[in-house]
């Protein structure tokens, strides 16, 4: 008889261990399909976690009182018979769950096999509390009214319509509940998703100067055919990450209204202090040191004294975050990824020199997680590389407002009625002018500005 | 775009007045087993309960530092909870709310849904002119070292039930009685005690369920007296015209 391993849920995004606190089953004991197995608590949150299968408890692997990482091992149930074929997938649910790491967000072609780690699949479910099987529900599917279109779209975004609640006539689920609904979910916590399993948009991917976090939007529609190539043209299908970019690209255009500020920066200061403290910071901290955490700094400064950039929209409602998570393009053959500093805004200078390097390391290496993606509150990005002056990025929503930084130029600029060599550098501000004016997109742009032009930060602090 | 303009999730928000916090558990456990059958909206049980001292999963018995008979001579029950946290008090003057929620349908996240809490006592507090924070590892709003609120969540399926407990105007001597919520070297508060004089508790509310809803994505929608009894939710009529504080 099979046996399935029962795993500690993972109750939220940030939460990475629990404590089992009772077992409300002895080993031996049968136990139903969703009947509560264990309790376990999180700082001041008790969750009762039903059972995956239905079976025998053989086997209690973590004792009460002991804490263990999400994922883990808890419990094995040998399955009864008849279950066996209904909880095969219990088997394998640790291995995708404990699947985080992304390993490809460079070669676009595996990225499409990775949207387990974005939505777990069902197989994570039976660890989670509240598999919410429309069969477990009582409610029989029959009584969900809705109409092609959204019973369509919510094939399209992997939702199960019994968890839509429909404010239509008769409790109707129309076309507006059904996007709340996704909505809502792609504000929640990505990884304890089990509604989504099917849809293969990986959250990896981004867009070129306006990059995604882990938020998932309505997939494609289903493959269209490929059209008849002629005579001197190849047909080649778009990757997952290419038609990722395109979906969010477009869904950014047709939602934020865009308008895009930008000022010049006089650089020096931070270009000097950089040249001379490059060396010596980098054997001093065995980090190396880049523009790129100064441009954050700066930044940070803005969301601070201007809180509206660091927001979102929700329906009729402003959402102000009170966290800087600062998303950071970075470029990759074949598209783009915004790894994401989370609480940016309490780290040092060194901390976000490390952070930086550490996140262009692993996704160098292939080695970031969805987790790293997810939740930004604001992103910067870097069309300057190949010494564009300034480019216009595309907002990554539900973000208000990105920062595209240019290249840096030495420039004769006029600096007190004389001409003077001084490095320049573009900042352009692209925000989403439905919450946001231009006068104060321009302060934060000018606060921005002063910071990185007054410089007087210790690097070492 | 149209997923921006959409309707909210509906949230029903009961005023129960003063209960005893046996019949609101029963009560909770009614609605959540409703709402984990898809039946029925979220709801916000607001209310007061007399005296009582509860202790959550996790007390240890050596927090409740008055003897139960003793404790039952000054009229103070006390209970045994299945919700998170340690030991504390509840009586008159506290503002209890017990959202029944379905976290599955808005955000699985239970860290999420206890900051959030936190986050809309917050809002509230500074409605009121007080600066109240939270402190590291310690769950509950804070104003310097006096807790104002305490939050103890349990979970099921996704659906909430308990929640928080806000020290509006109580008797904080009765605290005396135990070590609240496990953390000794603290004190217990109240909006009383930071500003010196009495509370609208009708504003209070009001302040609380708006910031509640916004925060959590909810339209908080008050319900008509005998909502309950409609609802087959409570055999008996409760009487939800007493005037809190």
């Amino acid at each position: 008889m099979p046996v399935a391993d029962v795993l500690m849920p993972q109750m939220g995004e940030s939460i990475t261990e629990g404590t089992v606190t009772r077992w409300l089953k002895k080993t031996g004991d049968k136990i139903g399909k969703d009947e509560p197995l264990f309790e376990i608590t999180t700082d001041k949150v008790d969750a009762e976690i039903p059972s995956p299968v239905a079976g025998t408890l053989t086997k209690i692997l973590v004792e009460e009182g002991q804490t263990v990482g999400v994922h883990e091992v808890v419990a094995r149930i040998e399955q009864a018979e008849g279950a066996a074929a209904a909880g095969e997938p219990a088997q394998q649910s640790a291995q995708p769950a404990a699947a985080a790491a992304i390993e490809s967000a460079s070669t676009p072609p595996p990225a499409v096999t990775t949207p387990p780690a974005s939505s777990p699949p069902p197989a994570a479910t039976p660890a989670q509390p509240a598999p919410q099987e429309p069969s477990s529900s009582g409610e029989p599917a029959a009584r969900i009214h809705s109409s092609p279109l959204v019973r369509r779209l919510a094939s399209e975004n992997g939702v199960d319509l019994a968890q839509v609640h429909g404010t239509g006539p008769g409790s109707r689920i129309t076309k507006d509940d059904l996007l709340a609904y996704v909505e809502r979910q792609k504000g929640g916590a990505q990884p304890v998703t089990p509604q989504a399993p099917a849809p293969a948009h990986s959250s990896t991917q981004a867009p070129p100067h306006s990059p995604s976090q882990a938020t998932s939007q309505p997939p494609a529609p289903a493959q269209r055919p490929a059209p008849h190539p002629g005579p001197r043209e190849e047909v080649v299908p778009l990757t997952a990450m290419r038609k990722r970019i395109a979906e969010r690209m477009v869904m950014s255009r047709h939602t934020a209204a865009h308008v895009t500020t930008v000022f010049e920066v006089d650089f020096t200061n931070v270009v000097n202090l950089y040249l001379a403290e490059r060396g010596r910071f980098e054997a001093r901290e065995n980090v190396r040191l880049t523009y790129t955490p100064f441009f954050i700094r700066a930044v940070i400064d803005g969301l601070k004294r201007y809180p509206a950039l660091n927001a979102s929209i929700s329906g009729d409602h402003v959402i102000y975050k009170k966290e800087i998570h600062m998303g950071i393009a970075v470029a990759l053959e074949g598209g783009l990824i915004v790894p994401v500093i989370r609480n940016a805004d309490e780290k040092s200078f060194l901390g976000l020199a490390r952070a930086v390097s550490e996140l262009a390391e692993r996704a160098k290496t292939k080695r970031l997680a969805v987790a790293d993606m997810a939740n930004g509150t604001f992103t910067i990005t870097n069309p300057g590389v190949y010494g564009a002056m300034f480019a216009t990025p595309i907002i990554n929503p539900p973000q208000v407002g990105i920062v595209g930084v240019g290249g840096v130029k030495k420039t004769p600029v006029v600096v007190n009625d004389a001409i003077a060599i001084r490095s320049m550098v573009h900042l352009a501000l692209s925000f989403d002018h439905r919450l946001i004016d231009g006068a104060l997109a321009d302060q934060f742009l000018v606060a921005v500005k002063h910071y990185l032009e007054r410089w007087e930060e210790d690097l070492y602090s | 775009m149209a997923a921006r303009c959409m309707p909210e999730r509906p949230c029903t928000v009961l005023r129960m007045g003063q209960l005893g916090y046996a019949a609101a558990w029963e009560l909770q456990r009614r609605l959540t087993e409703r709402l984990k059958r898809q039946q029925g909206p979220d709801v916000l049980l607001l209310m007061e309960h007399l005296p009582v001292i509860t202790l959550g999963r996790n007390a240890r018995s050596e927090h409740l530092l008055t003897s139960r008979e003793q404790l039952a001579a000054e009229g103070i029950d006390v209970e045994e909870s299945n919700r998170g946290g340690d030991v504390t008090f509840h009586g008159p003057g506290q503002l209890v709310g017990y959202p029944v929620l379905d976290l599955g349908r808005i955000r699985k996240d239970v860290l999420w849904y206890v900051r959030t809490l936190e986050e809309a006592i917050i809002r509230t507090l500074a409605g009121c002119g007080i600066e109240a924070g939270r402190k590291q590892g310690m769950t509950g709003v804070w104003v310097e070292d006096g807790k104002v609120a305490a939050i103890g969540v349990h979970i099921s399926r996704w659906v909430t039930s308990h929640g928080f407990a806000l020290n509006v105007d109580p008797d904080l001597s009765c605290f005396r009685h135990i070590v609240p919520c496990g953390i000794a070297n603290y004190r217990v508060s109240s909006l009383r005690e930071v500003l010196g004089q009495p509370v609208d508790g009708a504003w209070l509310e009001k302040q609380l369920v708006h910031h509640l809803g916004d925060l959590l994505g909810l339209t908080m929608d008050w319900a008509a007296p005998g909502w309950l009894e409609e609802t087959d939710l409570m055999e008996r009529s409760q009487p939800c015209q007493s005037q809190m504080y």
